[in-house]
């Protein structure tokens, strides 16, 4: 009789031990097939319901190049690049005052992080394009004095809604980057006499950076698709763009996915970037540089931790 | 015999414990000090307060004609600006436990960050004494590696090089081969005993009982924040007075 088998392994001699190269069959998963298909399925009737949906398409083409919309977008991505490099610049330097010896310069880092990270960005931005009303004047003595409403124009409004806010993040972001670097080296540092300048900008900050790229990455992603909320403060951004097309033609889903193309587009792009970036630059750069299999790889990575 | 570092009357606490209980210790140019002791009994607390890496809450340490970290003005010690004090920390090279090398820096680019910043040498200067020290400690090959590439024996030769490439006069280490692989141990000590050869003056804590019976002129034995024995080495490590001397020598020796 035939040994089965599911007789217990100890019944297997050492005359039963198959050769080296003998066949080995993998296991088969029918359940992957099975949630595969019905996905598949779903997705196919999800993108029939738009086709044949109340949508015409050949309206989203038309606007998809429409100068409006194109320059709407240019300031989209010139609104999302200020207020970034905005955002970088206070996040290392209130980052910087949250490590500080003197405790006031601590309190008013933390102070900035406490209000702006915790208002919503809309409301922030609706501040800064209302400041006129509690700041008339912008006067500072023997450089500026002028209207506030002409010098927080939406467009300054937008960037500096935008920045702070994420300047705040960003500070939070710089503080654990620079604690990350070890005190040892800021040590070594100090006894071969450099002062603590010196050793913030030649020592840890070189380091910090490396750490904070791939999270930068993500804040242009954000920023980018953020700075859609300008369109509420009347910045031409392509957002408000769109709003004032469909006020006109009534094609309000149309223009909107036209929107969401330009978007896509956008964030596609950067996130690309930021995959070279992190890949470049990443903890695991040794493994990451071994591991060049380009776009694809990218395509198909797990996505990244708050990555939205 | 001229003094190098005399340390007067040297005390530190965090919070409640008090590590160091009054600390005396005079070294001479040229002389080779090794400080042994139990774990915890004060001995990186000791050096750390020599240069002024953690702040002494009393005594004060003089260094080569001034006083760390202070200026004496009409009798009181007047606290310096932190410029001031980087330089006078930089007479005193120091050799840590962890290497502490500069990851983002090659092994030269270790080297010449003091130099190049601190004493304002121009990068082909700083190069070409950085590359005579790493020929020195063995290491001119691997100049262009990171730290990231070399075992920690060859990063404790490199930080060796670091810290001698300000020309200090006198060199602290801190247990420089407690975290190496024990085949690693002797091409540092090796690094070590040329430079005493060579009249370095040099503060060792060390847990290597035979590289100070060696090497030494003098050895320290400290026991929970203070100098229980200081002699000859030959003197200090057969014949120890102290019982609580005695019993730790006999437990390392063992
Ligand atoms: N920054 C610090 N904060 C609080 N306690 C500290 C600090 N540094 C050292 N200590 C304490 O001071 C005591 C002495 O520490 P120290 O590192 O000087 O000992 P050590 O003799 O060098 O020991 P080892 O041989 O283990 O290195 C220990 O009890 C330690 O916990
Ligand atoms: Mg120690």
């Amino acid at each position: 009789m035939p040994h089965l088998p599911h007789s217990s392994p100890a019944a297997l001699t050492l005359t039963d031990l198959p050769g080296p190269d003998v066949t080995v069959r993998r296991l088969r998963h029918p359940g992957r097939w099975i949630s595969g298909g019905l996905v598949l399925l779903l997705l196919a009737a999800i993108g029939r319901a738009f086709a044949v949906g109340q949508i015409q398409w050949t309206v989203v083409g038309q606007f998809l190049t429409a100068g409006v919309i194109v320059t709407g977008f240019g300031w989209t991505l010139l609104i999302s690049a200020c207020a970034l490099v905005l955002g970088v610049a206070l996040g290392f330097a209130f980052g910087i005052m949250r490590l500080s010896e003197n405790p006031i310069l601590r309190f008013a880092a933390w102070l900035y992080v406490w209000i702006f990270r915790g208002t919503p960005v809309l409301l922030q931005l609706l501040i800064w394009f209302n400041i006129a009303l509690v700041f008339p004047r912008l006067y500072i003595p023997g450089l500026v004095d002028e209207r506030m409403v002409d010098v927080v124009t939406p467009f300054v409004a937008a960037v500096l809604g935008l920045g702070v806010n994420e300047g705040s993040y960003l500070t939070e972001v710089v503080r654990g980057g620079i604690g990350s670097v070890d005190r040892g080296q800021k040590e070594a540092a100090h006894t071969l006499g450099m002062t603590p300048g010196q050793t913030m900008r030649r020592i840890i900050l070189p380091q910090t950076v490396r750490l904070i790229l791939p999270v930068l990455g993500n804040s242009a992603i954000g920023m980018l698709k953020f700075s859609s909320l300008a369109a509420t403060i009347a910045m031409g951004e392509m957002l408000n763009a769109a709003q004032r097309i469909y006020f006109i033609n009534g094609a309000v889903i149309e223009l909107l996915f036209v929107c969401a193309v330009w978007y896509l587009a956008g964030t596609t792009v950067l996130s690309i970037g930021q995959y070279y970036l992190e890949r470049h630059f990443g903890r695991d750069a040794a493994t990451a540089s071994s591991d060049r299999r380009g776009f694809w790889a990218w395509v198909r990575r797990p996505a990244a931790r708050g990555e939205a | 015999m001229s003094l190098a570092v005399k340390a007067v009357g040297i005390r530190k606490s965090f919070g409640s414990h008090e590590v160091l209980k009054g600390l005396d210790l005079e070294v001479a140019y040229g002389e080779v000090l090794c400080i042994l002791g139990p774990s915890g009994s004060g001995k990186s607390t000791f050096l750390r307060c020599i240069n002024h890496l953690e702040t002494p809450n009393g005594g004060y340490v003089w260094v080569d004609g001034s006083i760390m970290g202070y200026a004496l003005h009409r009798g009181a010690l007047q606290e310096l600006p932190v410029k001031r004090l980087r330089a006078q920390q930089s007479q005193l090279g120091m050799v840590f436990q962890h290497f502490n090398l500069f990851a983002h820096r090659t092994v030269l680019g270790n080297v010449i960050e003091g130099p190049m910043v601190v004493r304002g040498l121009s990068r082909d200067e700083a190069e070409a004494r950085a590359m005579g020290l790493l020929e020195q400690v063995g290491m001119a090959a691997k100049a262009s590696s990171y730290p990231s590439q070399l075992s920690g024996g060859q990063k404790q030769r490199v930080a060796i090089a670091r810290a001698l490439a300000m020309e200090p006069r006198v060199m602290l280490f801190d247990e420089p081969t407690s975290a190496l692989d024990p085949e690693l141990v002797g091409e540092v000590l090796e690094v070590m005993r040329n430079l005493a050869r060579g009249g370095t003056t040099m503060i060792v804590v060390t847990h290597e009982i035979g590289f100070a019976r060696e090497v030494a002129d003098r050895v320290v034995v400290m026991i929970d924040g203070e100098i229980r024995e200081m002699g000859a080495p030959q003197q200090v490590l057969s014949d120890p007075g102290d019982p609580r001397v005695r019993s730790f020598l006999s437990r390392v020796l063992a």
